[in-house]
């Protein structure tokens, strides 16, 4: 496990990292930090013993077969697991060195901090500008031009403005479900969150629309720290700098994604990678 | 390649003919019997709106809707008094049941599905639903009635809204289930609090149904007669103000009925048609209206 190697898999990571990209150290290496994170879901425990140090500005995928954690564990990033009836955790979660559970942390205000795009593309059944502007609506915000150009922005970045920029009081059921899921990654950068969590973003899209989220994915890492769960290790290989594999709730190993996938330090991941299994 | 050759040629007809008869027959019959059965569940709606129409129609006229009821032996006068007073009651049952019905279904099927509170108020609503309307009229001539000294538009309100709040409740809460989770889940990973995801999200969502249970139960309370009977009353004025008795259109019909007045007996056909009609003419309207914008 890796709390019996964390300093040597540290430097690892450290190393790898800097070969893979020389603006490593302008990021925080330790953006989010989990600490001996344990999850229940009832007497069910999901998560045990979590150690994870995320940098910030970088895509970081969760990759291992199903039930393994690894939805669990992103879901706690912006606590939307809180929703489930019967859950609690042990252990903490800090962003920006602060514990997410702190009492004086609004969880409102959490989650206008961290995006979330779902495995199910999940638009609400509103035109495609009321969908990109909810979350300044909920905020407050009534400016109709700062309302305008959030849209524009936020459809840019997720490079669906050409096709929606005339359709934009059409209903948003009415995209196809490629470009459903980018506009929920458009609302989901809306509040200008720092922290962008998706949850296999891609399982439900065909290889075109996939194509196009993964290249969306790789341009927005320039202003967002990423973590994508994904069960499609070529996926992870592709978009992502840090890989981390979960297995039975635990994390196996974590790295930088050229290593894990290259030269994996434990049997368990190599034998996911390869196929062995899961 | 020798066995395709060798298929028998009546592969996709039946081989065994006997069964194959048989079940197409069945088939066939079976098929003819639901249509049957589909077309005689309308033979009830149908002959009740020939016949009320028929009877109801030849004494439709602008003074039917403009003038009072004429005194017994009179053959000239309308119900618009009644047709008023209907609308005045139906108006207090929905201000007093849809906010009610609505909000206790957001709270028990938002805010506390699986408490012991929201449990209760399902179970009561479900059987509330099944009490008789008469006795909710006699609950509320105890209730409001005696308690007032007078019967009143008020008091029939009252009634009418005890008989439609669980229908309205029930139905809300089914609307409400009816909006996919998934809304609910993006809408908090955005940063909504429970109360901007209900009004912003859900409830729009849901709107058209609940709004379809409303009017059902709208629908209902215009042509009770029972609850309306011994709150409101019956009267042959205008309404002048809540607390006194009033005329409603079910009441009417009830009443003129029986008289012994050729010209009161066609009032009442004609009461029964502009009933149907406007419970028909809102429920279109509410359809139009409350249609789903975005699917």
């Amino acid at each position: 496990m890796r709390t019996a190697d964390t300093p040597t898999s540290q430097n690892s990571l450290s190393e790898h990292c800097l070969e893979l990209t020389d603006d490593f150290t302008s990021g925080e290496v330790n953006f989010i930090k989990v600490e001996d994170f344990k999850f229940f879901y009832g007497k069910k425990q999901a998560l045990h013993g979590i150690n994870l140090e995320i940098p910030s500005r970088k895509v970081t995928a969760f990759i291992g077969p199903s039930g393994c954690g690894k939805s669990t564990l992103l879901r706690n990033f912006n606590r939307m697991n809180e929703l489930i009836p019967g859950v609690r955790h042990e252990g903490d979660i800090s962003i920006h060195g602060t514990s997410i559970y702190d009492p004086s942390v609004e969880i409102i205000a959490l989650r206008r901090r961290i995006g979330m795009v779902f495995q199910k593309s999940n638009p609400f059944p509103m035109s495609i500008y009321e969908n990109i502007v909810y979350p300044l609506r909920i905020a407050g915000q009534k400016d109709r031009s700062v309302l305008d150009e959030t849209v524009e922005r936020c459809l840019r970045s997720a490079a669906l403005w050409d096709e929606a920029k005339d359709r934009l009081h059409e209903s948003a059921l009415g995209l196809s479900g490629g470009q459903m899921q980018r506009l929920c990654i458009a609302r989901a950068v809306a509040s200008r969150p720092e922290i962008l969590l998706m949850d296999e973003p891609c399982s439900a899209l065909d290889p075109i629309a996939t194509a196009k989220v993964e290249e969306l994915i790789t341009e927005l890492k320039k202003d967002f720290t990423i973590i994508i769960v994904t069960h499609n290790m070529q996926q992870a290989s592709r978009v992502s700098e840090l890989t981390a594999f979960f297995y039975l709730g635990n994390l196996v190993e974590f790295d930088s994604t050229h290593k894990i996938f290259t030269n994996p330090a434990q049997k368990q991941t190599e034998d996911y990678i390869t196929g062995r299994f899961g | 390649m020798s066995c395709r050759t060798a298929a028998p040629q009546n592969f996709f007809t039946q081989d065994g003919t006997k069964t194959s008869v048989l079940r197409l027959f069945r088939n066939r019959f079976l098929t003819g019997l639901c249509i049957a059965l589909s077309l005689l569940t309308l033979v009830p709606l149908f002959s009740i709106i020939m016949l009320v129409v028929k009877n109801g129609f030849p004494l439709v006229s602008v003074a039917l809707f403009t003038q009072l009821p004429p005194p017994p032996g009179l053959e000239e006068g309308g119900f618009a008094n009644a047709i008023v007073g209907t609308f005045i009651m139906v108006g207090i049952a929905i201000v007093l049941a849809v906010p009610l019905g609505i909000l206790g279904a957001i709270y028990i099927n938002e805010y506390a599905p699986t408490s012991r509170l929201s449990a209760a108020v399902r179970f009561v609503a479900k059987l509330l639903t099944g009490i008789p309307s008469i006795i909710c009229g006699v609950f509320a001539f105890a209730a409001v009635v005696m308690t007032m000294g007078c019967f009143s538009a008020f008091a029939g309100g009252v009634a009418l809204s005890i008989l439609i709040l669980p229908t309205i409740l029930l139905t809300a809460e089914q609307a409400l289930m009816g909006v996919p989770y998934a809304y609910r889940e993006a809408s908090f990973g955005l940063g909504a609090t429970p109360f901007q995801t209900i009004f912003r999200i859900v409830l729009p969502d849901a709107l058209p149904a609940i709004m379809t249970g409303v009017m059902l139960s709208v629908a209902r309370a215009a042509g009770e007669t029972a609850p309306v009977l011994f709150t409101a009353l019956f009267s042959a004025n205008w309404i002048q103000s809540l607390t006194e008795p009033t005329a409603s259109l079910s009441v009417l019909i009830y009443n003129f009925a029986a008289l012994p007045f050729d010209y009161h007996v066609k009032m009442a056909w004609s009461a029964s048609l502009v009933l149907v009609a406007l419970v028909t003419l809102t429920n279109i309207l509410a359809q139009i209206f409350f249609a789903p914008k975005h699917r």
